[in-house]
């Protein structure tokens, strides 16, 4: 791994929201242009308690509410950075960033290149995304795709406590516009995809060890999850828990590469694996069409195509939006992975 | 009043606004709704202190300051007493900006830029803002605010190498003309999307504040652009976060065919608005240099000193097309833009200096010649670096820079494919 930890690092253990607390509060302690701001971010610290404190220890001015906005958070925020500054700002679910797409999409994106340098926004957008908490059509989706459609941001999207804080504080310390989504249903464990197995937490976890200080992971850098030979699992977010369990189901030597950032891509490590096994699954809870999934088959044609034995296949979200309660038949979990596996292997 | 050759009738309770007038009319203003201009009634409302409370400003933001009346004289309690050097000066710009227009609009039509907007009408607005404000206070303007960048002294050839989207293009032609980005002369990148820039002036100045610099931002959108979202998420930050902004509407009464009741609705003005937000408001006459100058110095100071943002109405007339691509023939009077009733910004300053014995005929003449020559010795050498048309001598490989801070993977094998 290339991460980059200074000194000898003190680990704690840590869920996911007390790693991205930490990561703010690392930034925020470090540098006074890191601002954090957004709905219910204050006093309160988050509806999911992801800047909890933090307005205690950094002063009102440093962390404190927005009006419900989701343009005038980002477009603020634009202004900030642009000025010099390096806001954080939550969007409450990414279901409602759509009301700041413009801002993100014409105005942070765009700011560096049709000023040709002149002012750019170092702005990082973070927001909870993704299903399994009963959210239905509006607290559940997953947007992705619509912002590694745009040039000039980067798309990051952390599966587990570690990966969170580190490519948290490298998202705030980058000079482009990040937009980070938070798998919600990762915050506070692992997922396999069952509904009726047990809720996990990160107590214990390996990967819910983290240095208290600061460190980075870079962006462009895919994470093997887990090593294998015969098939490779294209994966991000929740979806990596859930290819891990289907994966110990079906007894299949896959190899998981967590892509962690989708945007840049590192499409290094997926050709290596692909060639290497010579099959490419792909899982991820958006919808199907256009979803993020499509972009990563079109590479491995374009880069792996005479190495592979099978066609490409992609378990995702169906194209509807989501629904509340038939969630579970609407996730890709486990059942559905595991076919897909034990499909892809057959000869 | 309003007079059509096919009678476009409405037979639902369906209320749609129309505009005074339409193709055909004998262009008349007087139901506009607009204080009684021929009295000085205008001129005499007052002019608190910039600390006060913002409720305190609804006469102003219901009526019309003013401080050039028609006939030449400065009037009232807005008068901001500038000397006959810094008139002058301001006159300069203003002709100085009209005549970059015209010979920007004339290549257009020759074929050798793509696109451009003018001003003609409003160069009051931008040029009396800029000489009030400080010269590192960010302006984030719309595209209609080129005044902003001549008066703070950018260089005109690098301004018409934009336009041209040629090799001495700063921007290296990745912006449609007049989308111009100085951050040296603290002109904010202007983007294409209407109103977006409202929100990052409130940014950038709540940014002011978090750093406790005295520095003020100064935003400008057209009055259409109003009815957008970023217009409102601007007035509720600013408000909330008491931002030292300045929030400009320019209502010059269209917004490309559409007037200005489209987006005004039945609101009593537009500067009305910033009340509803607990800011400070004020309508004032957009073609009078003097009454934008001491406008902006009020609500300059009134951010700076801790009051927060000011909205103000800068009430004017577009004279010409929205831009080189529009026919204004084709949906209002001919004769609207000698008709309006608050003259034109050039002439009531020029007027007012006359009348004061500092300006005449000859010297107005001669300063005309003077701009048109320079602008034209300017053009050629912009020419000489290229155009759209003919050759940019842009390099392909630019394409690919400045999308990020460093180029990712893909786009260096993207610019590989390209060949180069
Ligand atoms: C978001 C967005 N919608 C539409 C347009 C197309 N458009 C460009 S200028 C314009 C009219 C704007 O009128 P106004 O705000 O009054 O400004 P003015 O041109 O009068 O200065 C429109 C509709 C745009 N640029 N951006
Ligand atoms: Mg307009």
């Amino acid at each position: 791994m290339s991460d980059q930890v200074s000194q000898k690092p003190k680990m704690k253990q840590m869920n996911m929201i007390q790693a991205i607390n930490s990561a703010l509060d690392v930034k925020m302690s470090q540098d006074p242009d890191v601002l954090v701001f957004g709905e219910d971010v204050g006093f309160f610290g988050g509806v999911f308690r992801c800047t909890a404190g933090l307005q205690e220890k950094h002063g009102l001015h440093r962390c404190f509410d927005a009006p419900i906005s989701e343009g005038g958070i980002v477009g603020t925020a634009v202004g900030m950075g642009a000025f010099g500054l390096r806001p954080v700002v939550e969007i409450q679910f990414a279901d409602y960033i759509y009301p700041a797409f413009d801002q993100i999409c014409s105005e942070a994106a765009r700011l560096r290149y049709r000023s040709n340098g002149d002012f750019t926004a170092p702005i990082t957008i973070r927001s909870p995304m993704g299903g399994g908490i009963h959210g239905g059509t509006s607290h559940s989706q997953s947007p992705e795709a619509l912002f590694t459609h745009i040039a000039g941001i980067k798309t990051i999207i952390p599966s587990n406590p570690y990966d969170a804080k580190g490519l948290l504080i490298k998202a705030i310390e980058d000079n482009d516009p990040v937009v980070f989504f938070e798998p919600k249903r990762l915050y506070n464990g692992p997922f396999d995809g069952d509904p009726h197995s047990p809720a996990k937490n990160w107590g214990g976890h390996e990967l819910g060890l983290v240095p208290e200080g600061h460190y980075t992971i870079d962006f462009e850098k895919a994470r093997i999850h887990r090593a294998g030979n015969d098939l490779t699992i294209l994966c991000y977010g929740t979806m990596v828990w859930v290819a891990e369990a289907a994966v110990e189901a079906t007894g299949v030597d896959a190899e998981i590469i967590d892509l962690r950032s989708l945007s840049p891509l590192d499409l290094d490590a997926i050709v290596k694996s692909v060639t290497k096994t010579g099959r490419c699954l792909i899982l991820h809870e958006a919808t199907r069409t256009s979803g993020f999934g499509a972009e990563l088959i079109a590479e491995v044609q374009e880069h792996c195509f005479y190495a592979l034995e099978k066609p490409i296949m992609r378990v995702t979200g169906w194209d509807t939006p989501y629904p509340h309660a038939l969630e579970w038949e609407y996730f890709p979990g486990l059942e559905r992975c595991s076919r897909a596996i034990t499909r892809i292997m057959e000869d | 009043m309003v007079a059509h050759k096919t009678s476009r009738k409405n037979i639902s309770n369906l209320h749609v606004p129309e505009p005074l007038n339409r193709p055909g009319a004998t262009p008349d203003f007087s139901d506009l709704h607009m204080p009684d201009l021929v009295s000085d009634k205008t001129h005499t409302l007052p002019r608190p202190i910039p600390l006060v409370d913002a409720f305190e400003t609804e006469q102003l933001a219901s009526g019309l300051v003013r401080v050039l009346t028609l006939d030449g004289r400065a009037k009232g309690p807005w008068d901001p007493k500038l000397d006959a050097d810094t008139l002058r000066l301001g006159l300069r710009n203003m002709m100085l900006t009209r005549s970059v227009d015209k010979r920007m609009f004339i290549i257009q039509r020759q074929g050798k830029a793509s696109f451009y907007m003018k001003s003609l009408g409003e160069e009051a607005i931008a040029v009396a803002s800029a000489m009030a404000l400080k010269d590192d206070d960010m302006v984030f303007p719309s595209y209609r605010q080129q005044g902003l960048l001549l008066t703070r002294g950018y260089p005109l050839r690098d301004l018409m190498c934009q336009v041209l989207s040629n090799s001495g293009d700063k921007l290296e032609g990745k912006a449609i003309p007049i989308c111009y980005s100085s951050r040296e002369k603290a002109f904010y990148s202007i983007g294409a999307s209407l109103g977006t820039q409202m929100s990052h002036a409130v940014g950038w100045a709540m940014a002011c504040a978090y750093k406790g610099t005295d520095g003020v931002s100064c935003a400008f959108t057209g009055e259409g652009a109003t009815a957008e979202g970023d217009f409102h998420y601007a007035l509720t930050f600013s408000s909330t976060y008491r931002a030292p902004a300045i929030i400009n509407i320019v209502n010059n009464q269209w917004a490309i065919s559409s007037f200005q009741g489209i987006a005004a609705g039945a609101s009593k003005t537009f500067a009305y608005r910033g009340l509803g937000f607990g800011l400070a408001s004020l309508r004032i006459d957009g073609n009078d240099f003097l009454a934008v100058y001491a406008a902006i110095k009020w609500a300059a100071e009134r951010a700076r000193t801790g009051g927060g943002a000011t909205v103000i109405e800068h009430f004017t007339y577009r004279k010409e097309g929205h831009s080189t691509s529009d026919d204004p023939s084709k949906y209002r009077a001919k004769d609207e833009p000698n008709a309006w009733p608050l003259g034109d910004p050039v002439d009531r300053l020029k007027r007012h200096l006359i009348l004061m014995g500092e300006w005449d005929d000859e010297r107005h003449e001669a300063l005309e010649k003077e701009l048109d020559a320079y602008v034209l010795k300017t053009y050629k050498e912009a020419e000489s670096f290229g155009t759209l048309t003919t050759q940019t001598g842009i390099n392909p490989a630019t394409m690919f820079e400045k999308v990020y801070e460093d180029m990712p993977e893909h786009l260096r094998r993207q610019r590989q494919e390209l060949g180069i």
